[in-house]
């Protein structure tokens, strides 16, 4: 597949959350599913949604509203669960992220990304790789190895306990 | 290409490494037996030649100085004695250090490398002339007095058994110059399976005969998986005193050949013994060729015997490949395996849903297919998942060095029983295994069995036993692990137990209770923390390892006689009979193993319990755990509930569910890295329709609830 050195690829997927746009690195997302049926898994951070069976693999998917701390919203026909791949600890786990809408991908070049403004966005800076210039718009772009890094995980450990 | 051969040489050698071992410990007990001792010799001889092939010189040089005493040991001149069992097995050890690149020890290396030179008294004066007579003897009787290797197994080549037809000629000077022919036989015949007919035709008579001249040739028909190169190799230095021809008569290669060889007649003709013409003549007759060809006098009568082993040989040679075609093996990688279970587990997924489908459709045509469907999977399923069935034996092997060596070093006498080693799981349930197995083991040699004294005082034998076996029952495999030695001490385990806060003080605990506490977390009576056990991993640790793999683990014991752990695991970590149940919408499955029955929990039983969570079961009283209110469920119970009741180890405990909604087959999937800490359940699953049902993991649900209540 050509989008394997996505790494470097000036590609982002945006994606809606409320009236906010988010870019990811396009390298970092495999696919795009419906909405579907989501198994609950007790005991778990409220964001996390639940598990869904991706063509035979069990795999976490992950509310991003609940994550930002945005409110729940109804489940649409245009809700969608990008299915990335993150980095943890080294290994690569599949991990589905519930978003309002997908947008289009887009092509930013360095010059149109700014680095993340000090303060005020309602997310963690951590979060945010940089700010992508889009005409008029700015587009979050995350850094999705962030969103779900090791501190989280101690989040699920320590409210499943 | 050659980093795949030096893999494949890598994995072989690490086979004959374990095979060594295996070998070297047998030897140590019958150090009289031969076979064992020409076992290790081709081993090592293996190991170096084809070490050297593939670069691994080190590997090479090393080895050769350990089968040169093995080939000494070979013919008798240095006997097998512990220090060299000792020696050989660190060699052993070194060897695979070597191979894996990892901790090398070169200082060691040098070291055993020199205890082994020292083993070899003195340099072998090159080739005596002075042969023994009965050493000549090689052909002209029928038995010869080496027999051939066992079964090709140990020696593994990529080649297939080839038969070769070589006719040995020597120069009748060929004594004199050092060479012994009855050297260069044995060689041949260690090669493999085979026939060998001297020629004495040219031996004059006593008055003409010259005591040191050779007067005998041979026909041999040899079938080895060596290789051609393997035979001239043998006559690599005498190559200019004799004559030498090797004909390949059956290559091996072809699996479809008839058992039947070419006739004697042919057999002749092919060798140039007699021609076309008097084969012919021959021919005409009415007797068995053989017969015929004598007492015509055209082919003296050994030539005729030699031509008959030849078809012998090669008959059997055949008859042998025809019976072992199915039962060849191929090399597969573990992964290829479980992506193949992997896709198998996807396939019973799809037949569920098919199944499914089929059933609303009401036509019986595809019910049937799906009938057919579902039958083939099943078969397919099985077989399958028993491709990565291996026998609990090759651990088993291993667990004998543990014990060899570990009691030397505690300097106790232990002896390591085992049966039932052919029972077959999961390879990674084997793997898996490993590590608890060993922990337990150890704690049996350093806390169970006594001193040689100790037992001695206690009208004990004083050597001490440990006895492993493995056995099926039902769908799981048990292991126990039992030694003879003092027993665990019920007193100190239940102060012991008071004392870490586990249990209170005035608990009335039945002997396996108590017993049981040795597995809770941070738990140990050993009073000195030895080298051996005791090293802050304790029986948890074991514990939660064979939790993970499903089983369970529990202990009895008698003080003074000794303790025996049983282990239960499930045959197999990929699929699980399971029952299926919905808890607030959600489906869950429940291992169907420990499902006893199904009873109904009404508004009217609740309230009867006045807020206890037992229900009456026949006159029994069982705790029952209410599952939505584990899992925080926010809709509106049903009316009439359902109560599973399960055993756990010897209790009874009722899971409480809306529904039960029936059996299915599990194909266990992993939660992944995000929820692999959520306690209370072990897996996933995916159901007919493609949505995803959590499996519970019951014993710790029924643990967590226990402790809430304490």
């Amino acid at each position: 597949m050509g989008e394997t050195e996505g790494i470097d690829s000036n590609q982002y997927l945006t994606f809606k959350l409320d009236d906010e746009v988010f870019g990811l690195e396009i390298g970092k997302v495999r696919e795009v599913l419906d909405f579907t049926n989501v198994t609950r898994v007790p005991q778990t951070p409220e964001f996390m949604r639940g598990v869904i069976n991706l063509r035979g693999s069990v795999v976490p998917v992950m509310d991003l509203r609940l994550k930002f701390d945005m409110a729940q919203a109804e489940d649409t026909v245009n809700t969608c669960i990008i299915i990335t791949e993150i980095e943890m600890d080294g290994e690569t786990t599949v991990l589905g992220a519930l978003a309002d809408s997908v947008q289009e991908v887009l092509d930013l070049e360095p010059e149109q990304i700014e680095p993340a403004p000090k303060m005020g966005t309602k997310l963690p800076t951590d979060f945010i790789k940089g700010m992508g210039k889009q005409e008029e718009h700015f587009v979050i772009l995350l850094d999705i190895d962030r969103v779900f890094s090791v501190e989280e995980i101690a989040e699920v450990k320590s409210s499943a306990a | 290409m050659l980093d795949q051969q030096k893999e494949i040489f890598r994995e072989e050698a690490a086979e004959l490494l374990s095979d060594l071992e295996d070998s070297l410990l047998e030897l140590e007990e019958s150090p009289e037996d031969m076979d064992l001792v020409a076992k290790v010799f081709r081993s090592m001889h293996t190991i170096k030649g084809s070490g050297a092939m593939f670069g691994f010189d080190d590997i090479a040089a090393f080895t050769h100085e350990v089968e040169t005493v093995y080939d000494l040991v070979r013919n008798g001149e240095v006997p097998v004695t512990k220090e060299l069992v000792s020696k050989s097995l660190a060699a052993r050890d070194h060897i695979s250090s070597l191979l894996s690149g990892e901790d090398i020890d070169e200082a060691r290396g040098e070291e055993l490398v020199t205890a082994f030179q020292q083993m070899v008294p003195g340099q072998q004066p090159a080739a005596p002339v002075e042969t023994a007579p009965e050493d000549l003897g090689y052909g002209l009787f029928d038995d010869a007095p080496v027999e051939p290797p066992a079964p090709v197994a140990e020696a593994p080549s990529a080649n297939a058994d080839a038969t070769y037809r070589i006719s040995l000629k020597l120069d009748r000077h060929i004594i004199n110059t050092g060479t012994r022919p009855d050297g260069l036989l044995r060689e041949l015949a260690e090669l493999g399976p085979h026939q060998m007919v001297a020629h004495t035709g040219d031996i004059p008579s006593l008055d003409q005969l010259a005591p040191e001249e050779c007067y005998l040739h041979w026909d041999i028909i040899l079938t080895t998986d060596q290789g051609l190169n393997a035979i001239k190799d043998v006559f690599i230095f005498v190559e200019d005193d004799i004559e030498l021809k090797i004909d390949v008569i059956d290559d091996g290669e072809d699996p479809d050949a008839d058992v039947d060889y070419m006739r004697i007649g042919e057999i002749l003709l092919a060798r140039g013994d007699i021609t076309q013409q008097e084969l012919d003549e021959i021919l005409g007759q009415n007797k068995p060729i053989g017969q015929k060809l004598i007492d015509s006098n055209v082919v003296p009568q050994e030539k005729i015997e030699s031509a008959l082993k030849e078809q012998e040989m090669v008959r059997a040679a055949r008859t042998q490949r025809k019976a072992q075609e199915t039962a060849t093996s191929v090399r597969v990688p573990a992964e290829r395996l479980d992506y193949l279970v992997d896709m198998v587990g996807e396939l019973v997924t799809v037949q569920a849903r098919l199944s499914q489908a089929a059933g609303m459709r009401e036509d019986s045509e595809l019910v049937a297919i799906a009938e057919e469907v579902e039958r083939l999977t099943a078969e397919l399923r099985d077989n399958s998942l028993s491709m990565r069935m291996l026998p609990i034996g090759t651990t088993f092997s291993k667990f004998k060095r543990l014990v060899r060596d570990l009691s030397n070093e505690l300097g106790k006498d232990i002896e390591l029983k085992t049966s039932g080693a052919e029972t077959e799981l999961d390879k990674t349930v084997i793997e898996k295994l490993n590590d608890p197995m060993v922990h337990l083991i150890r704690n049996s040699l350093d806390h169970g069995i006594e001193a040689p004294d100790v037992r001695a005082a206690a009208g004990k034998q004083a050597t001490g036993t440990v006895l492993l076996t493995a056995a099926h029952s039902g769908d799981s495999v048990e292991i126990t692990i039992q030694d003879d030695g003092k027993g665990l001490d019920r007193d100190a385990i239940f102060e012991k137990g008071v004392e870490k806060g586990l249990i209170s003080a005035d608990a009335k605990l039945s002997d396996t209770e108590i017993y049981n506490l040795i597995f809770a977390p941070g738990f140990s009576t050993a009073k000195v923390v030895s080298n051996v056990s005791g090293r802050g991993v304790g029986m948890d640790v074991v514990k939660r390892s064979i939790d993970s793999l499903r089983g369970s683990i529990s202990i009895d014991s008698q003080q003074g006689v000794g303790s025996t752990i049983s282990i239960r695991i499930p045959l197999t970590l990929a699929i699980v009979e399971s029952l299926l149940v919905s808890v607030d919408n959600e489906s869950y499955a429940l291992p169907l193993s420990i499902v006893e029955e199904c009873v109904e929990l009404t508004r009217q039983d609740i309230a009867n319990a006045h807020g206890r969570h037992l229900v009456n079961v026949r006159d029994q009283i069982v705790p029952y755990i209410p599952l939505r209110q584990e899992f925080e469920a926010i809709s509106e119970p049903p009316d009439v509930e359902q109560v599973v009741i399960t055993n756990l180890n010897g209790n009874r405990v009722g899971f409480v569910v809306d529904q039960v909604v029936g059996q299915h087959q599990s194909v266990i999937k992993t939660l992944g890295r995000m929820c692999k800490d959520v306690k209370g359940l072990s897996g996933a699953t995916i159901l007919g329709d493609g949505t995803v049902a959590l499996i519970l993991d019951v014993n710790h649900l029924a643990k967590k609830v226990e402790q809430e209540a304490a």
